[in-house]
Formats: structure tokens, sequence, C-alpha cells
């Protein structure tokens, strides 16, 4: 299975004005009654794994005291409110923490994607001395978790003096082996041809690579992209040991302080929640193709 | 990068790539596809030396000393640390919970993944809304799932307890923390497995099915001689990322239970963060985080042993 298979498949069966090659086959009307039973099956599945978004929606927009209240209903007495979330974001960090989690991620999704696109061609288009080990090495990197760094990198952190930067967050998120082998398998796809016929020409290497390969990956580098940038979105470990002072936490880090300083303020740990949720979800709405796009082809190494 | 005049001459005297063809490749050419590929390569061999090989080595040093946060007693110990960790009931039953969790997660995000893929693929209406549910979660921060379910997992005030009836205490009783936890992460991550299924579902030739149709084979007859066989090597893909993920747990647990009530839910990925965070022992916290670095890679060898034996078929 190629990638471009892949990415033209997934793409088929989200267009729901082309008929997916399953439609194609269930020929008669999809009124069987054992479509009927599949739907209700899929709809009770699906309320399932939405109850707990709703649920937390649904306490966020109540006041504190109908949040505590017993019995738990749905609909508060007092009312829907939009109180917590004015108190969570006039009195929290929220904000702050929004932007740093959108600056890292842009920051470690766009240089990390960069380079390891830069690497991932020199592996497959570049024959240099040393390439075979190198490569080797990266690959041999993938197995290493990132949890068993922590310590090390700490303190590396702290000769650096990188504790509480940016720096400190963005550094150790940059490398992506497994991102060099997607793209270096990809480019191995790659018709060399054109390549060749511009370097005749006199185009230098980089210019090949910035004008020649790097359009021809578009799809390739968004699906990479989105999955780095929700891996760094929501990375907690990391950001979680290299940050303290609550000015530079990201999202995820910054949360989960929140519930010992709301206290039982059950709406206001709701809003906080679903204020973090928001953005990518929004996002996923939009662009819910090429998010699944996205992670179906890099799930696979890209195969 | 703007090319040099001199760069773009040497480059017209033959690019190395058309040199190549003659079988022979002349040292300068040779000499500048080096320079050229370490040159690519540089920025992502520099943070990958700093950031990730250099930690490896500076870890190992770390667990054969007795380093603390104080500086003291930095010096080289041998493999002390590593007696020590075989020895500490704390490491086997960290490592017995992520083990336990290990397998009452990985069968669910599998199964539940399997069944709602082969649903969705039915092509009944309301596809977006489908892959919305189930593949939205997997998007969420950890911590942002982990305040959700602590609230539905509320004994007073959860909604858990509100269905279900009872005030089980979900994350506080030795009894349920772990199934809690557990199906917070089937809930969370599920999605992630759906979607490849998803994916190698739409790669099974049609004709397969047309060919099983015309002798008579029904749904159920197709499902299980057609469709279970032909995602086998996706599941096979699925499983080892699912476990390897697995092993790695540390967020959910970590916010939700804190490891607990009484350490029977902390995992080891937890452990090494309290012993080289909380008690500072950073040798110490280094020998089991390398620990820890064996399991996954004995996971992983066993991976490769598993995927080439299947690719050898």
């Amino acid at each position: 299975m190629t990638t471009t298979e892949v990415l033209n498949r997934t793409e088929a069966s989200t267009d729901r004005r082309v008929p997916s090659a399953r439609q194609g086959r269930d020929k008669r009307k999809p009124l069987r009654p054992s479509s009927i039973i599949a739907f209700v099956i899929l709809a009770i599945l699906a309320i399932l794994w939405l109850l707990p978004f709703a649920w937390a929606i649904v306490t966020s927009l109540k006041s504190e005291a109908d949040a505590g209240a017993t019995p738990v209903t749905w609909i508060p007495e007092g009312g829907f409110t939009l109180d917590a979330y004015t108190s969570v974001l006039s009195e929290g960090n929220i904000p702050q923490w929004a932007f740093n989690s959108v600056f890292t991620s842009v920051v470690i999704t766009a240089v990390s994607v960069a380079i390891s696109a830069l690497a991932a061609y020199a592996f497959s288009r570049i024959n240099f001395a040393g390439k075979k080990w190198l490569f080797y090495l990266t690959i041999a990197s993938i197995i290493v978790p990132p949890q068993m760094l922590i310590v090390p990198l700490f303190y590396q952190m702290l000769a650096f003096d990188m504790v509480d930067t940016y720096a400190g967050i963005i550094l150790p998120q940059l490398i992506h082996p497994a991102i060099v082998f997607i793209l270096k398998q990809f480019f191995d796809q790659v018709p060399i041809e054109l390549e060749e016929a511009a370097r005749v020409d006199g185009a230098s290497r980089m210019r090949v690579f910035l004008q020649i390969v790097m359009p021809l990956s578009r799809p390739i580098l968004a699906a990479v992209s989105i999955f780095v940038f929700v891996g760094a979105w929501n990375n907690f470990l990391w950001p979680f040991i290299v940050t303290n002072d609550a000015s530079l936490m990201t999202l995820p880090v910054g949360l989960q302080t929140v519930q010992s300083a709301f206290g039982v303020q059950y709406a206001q740990d709701m809003a906080s929640a679903v204020l973090a949720a928001l953005p990518l979800i929004v996002v996923f709405l939009f662009f819910q193709r090429q998010i699944i796009k996205g992670f179906a082809t890099t799930g696979f190494g890209g195969q | 990068m703007t090319t040099t005049p001199q760069l773009n001459r040497a480059q017209g005297i033959g690019p190395s790539a058309l040199n190549r063809r003659d079988g022979r490749v002349p040292n300068s050419a040779r000499r500048r596809d080096t320079l050229h590929g370490w040159a690519f390569a540089a920025p992502f061999v520099i943070a990958f030396l700093l950031f990730l090989v250099w930690p490896i080595i500076y870890g190992f040093y770390l667990s054969l000393t007795g380093q603390s946060i104080t500086g003291a007693n930095s010096e080289l110990i041998g493999f002390e640390n590593y007696g020590e960790a075989f020895r500490d009931a704390d490491v086997w039953r960290s490592l017995g919970n992520t083990l336990w969790f290990t397998v009452l997660s990985t069968v669910p995000l599998v199964l539940v993944a399997l069944i709602l893929a082969l649903l969705v693929n039915l092509g009944l209406p309301g596809q977006w809304l489908w892959r919305l549910a189930f593949f939205a979660p997997f998007l969420l921060a950890s911590t942002v799932v982990s305040l959700f379910w602590i609230w539905m997992y509320n004994p007073q005030l959860g909604l858990v307890n509100s269905i279900l009836g009872g005030q089980t205490a979900w994350l506080t009783d030795s009894n349920t923390a772990m199934i809690s936890v557990v199906i917070t992460t089937v809930w969370w991550t599920v999605g992630f497995n759906f979607l490849l299924y998803l994916a190698a579902l739409q790669n099974i030739p049609e004709q397969q099915y047309e060919a099983a149709s015309l002798d008579g084979a029904g749904k159920w007859r197709q499902l299980f001689s057609i469709t279970i066989p032909q995602l086998a090597p996706t599941t096979l893909v699925i499983v080892i990322l699912q476990i390897l993920a697995s092993l790695k747990v540390f967020d959910q647990i970590y916010i939700m239970t804190g490891g607990g009530p009484g350490g029977a839910t902390r995992p080891i990925v937890q452990y090494i963060y309290e012993t080289g965070f909380t008690a500072y022992r950073l040798g110490y916290a280094s020998a089991v985080a390398y620990v820890f670095f064996a399991i996954i890679v004995i996971a992983s060898v066993a991976q490769m042993v598993i995927t080439s034996r299947r690719g050898a078929k």
C-alpha cells in the first residue's frame, strides 16, 4: 500500500458525494433491518463517546452552586451562565498558556519538519560518506522512549540555563527520527529524473530541494506536520518537567495546576478544560478530512 | 540559500548523479556529495546529538553514580543502582502496574477500534459525525481528558455514578482505580486505531467480496473469511504500536490518581519521575529509566522478530 493510495482512498471515503467502495457493494437499500440495527448501535456508541464532552460543557455553563448540587441534573436550577468562563479568563493564566502552547507547538512543528525533511532528503538522494551508519543510528533511535530521558535532559537544561524558557520546552521536542524515516521513504518514491534535469541545468541541491522536491511533497509534509503539531500541542511530561514558572507553562501543564488553584470549583475546572479542548476540536471540524488523512498516513509509517 | 557562481560552475562540470552512471565517481564529486550530505543533515544531526544521543549517554553515566541533587556522592559506584532497582519492591510493583495497564488497555483498544471501524465502514449515514465522535477525543491533551474524567468519576456529582447509581469512589478505590483509568484511556485513544482500521478496510479489494457473494457467502461469512484475515497485517501493526504506547503510560494516571491509591496504579514512568524529581536521586532514577528502556527494547525486538517472520511467509 503506497502513501498515495492511502491518501486517495481515505479521501474518497470521507467525501460523501463520492460513493465509496463499500456503498457500491451494498446495492440494496440502506433501510434493511440489519442496517437499522447497526445504525442504532453506532448511534449509542457515538452518544457514549460524546457524553464526557457534553457533560463538561454543561457543567462549565452552570453556576458553581448548581455544579456542586445533588442530585445531578443536566439543566441547572439557576439557568445557564457564562460566569465560569469569565472568571477563568479574567483571573487565570489561560490566555498566557494558550499563547505559550501555540507558540511552542508552531515552532516545534516548523523547525522539526524542516530539519527532518533536509536530513531525509540527504538520506534519500545524496551519497555521502557516513550516510549508512548515520541512517541506522537515526532508525535505531526511534526505539528510545522520550520518557526515559527526563532526568538527564532536565539536568542538561539546567546546565544550559534553559529551565523555564521557551528554548527549554522546544529544543528536546525537535527530534523526530520516525518523521525522518517516513519522509525518506516518500522521497525514495519521487522520480529522480526531474531533479537530474534541474541539476544538469545548474541548479544547486538546495534549489532542487526547495523548488522541486518540497512542492511535490506537500501532502506528506502536511500529514507529518499535523502529526507533530498535535503531539507538541498535547505534550505533557516534558513541558511539565521543564517549567515551574506559571507564565511559561503550556495549556496541558497549566491546566493540571488549575484543579488545586480553584479548589472545588467544578464549573471553572470544566470551563478551563473546554477552553483548552476547543482549538483542536474546531480545527478538526473544519479540516476533518486532512487531519484524518494525516494521521492515517503517519500512523502506517508513511506506507 | 543562494548559490555562489563557483558552486554553479563546479556542478556544471558534472553533477554527481550523472557521473554515477559511468560506474566511476570522481573524487571531487564524492567529496562534494559528502559535504552536501552532511550540510543537509547537519541541523537534524546537531539536535539529535545534543538532545537525544547525549542524554542517553549522560543518563547511563548517571545511573552508575550515586548522584543526588546535593551533588554529594557523585563518584562511580558501578552497577549498585541496578542491584538496588532489582531488589526494590516499588520498581516491581510499578512494572507490574505498567504491564497490567498494558494488557487491560491493549485488548479493548484493538477490539473496540475494530468494531467501530467495521460499523462505520458499512457506509451508514452520518459518517462525519461518527468520525468526529470517535476520533475527536484523540486530539485532546491528556490533562483535558483527565479533567473531564475526574469530573465524570466524581463519587457524588459525577455522571458515572448518577447513571449507574451507587457511590463508588472510582479513582480512590484500589479495586476500581486501574479499570477507571483504562476506560478513560480507551475513550481517549481508541480513535487512532479506529482510523488505521478504517483506512485498511477501504483497501480490501472489492473483487474478493464480489467473488464471495457469487459463491453464496453471507455477510457474516464474508466478515470472518475475508475482512478479518485481510486486516491481519493492520491488526499486527496496531497491537504493536498499542503495546509500546501503553508501556509508556504516565500522564492520565499521574493526573487522575497520582499513581494511587497507595501506589496501586503507579506506572514505571511515574516512579522514574518521582525518584528523579521528588526524591532527587538522579543516579537511581537513571538506573530505573534504563530498566524501563530495556523493557521497551525487548518489546520492540519481539515486534521486529514477529513482523519479519510474517513478512517472510
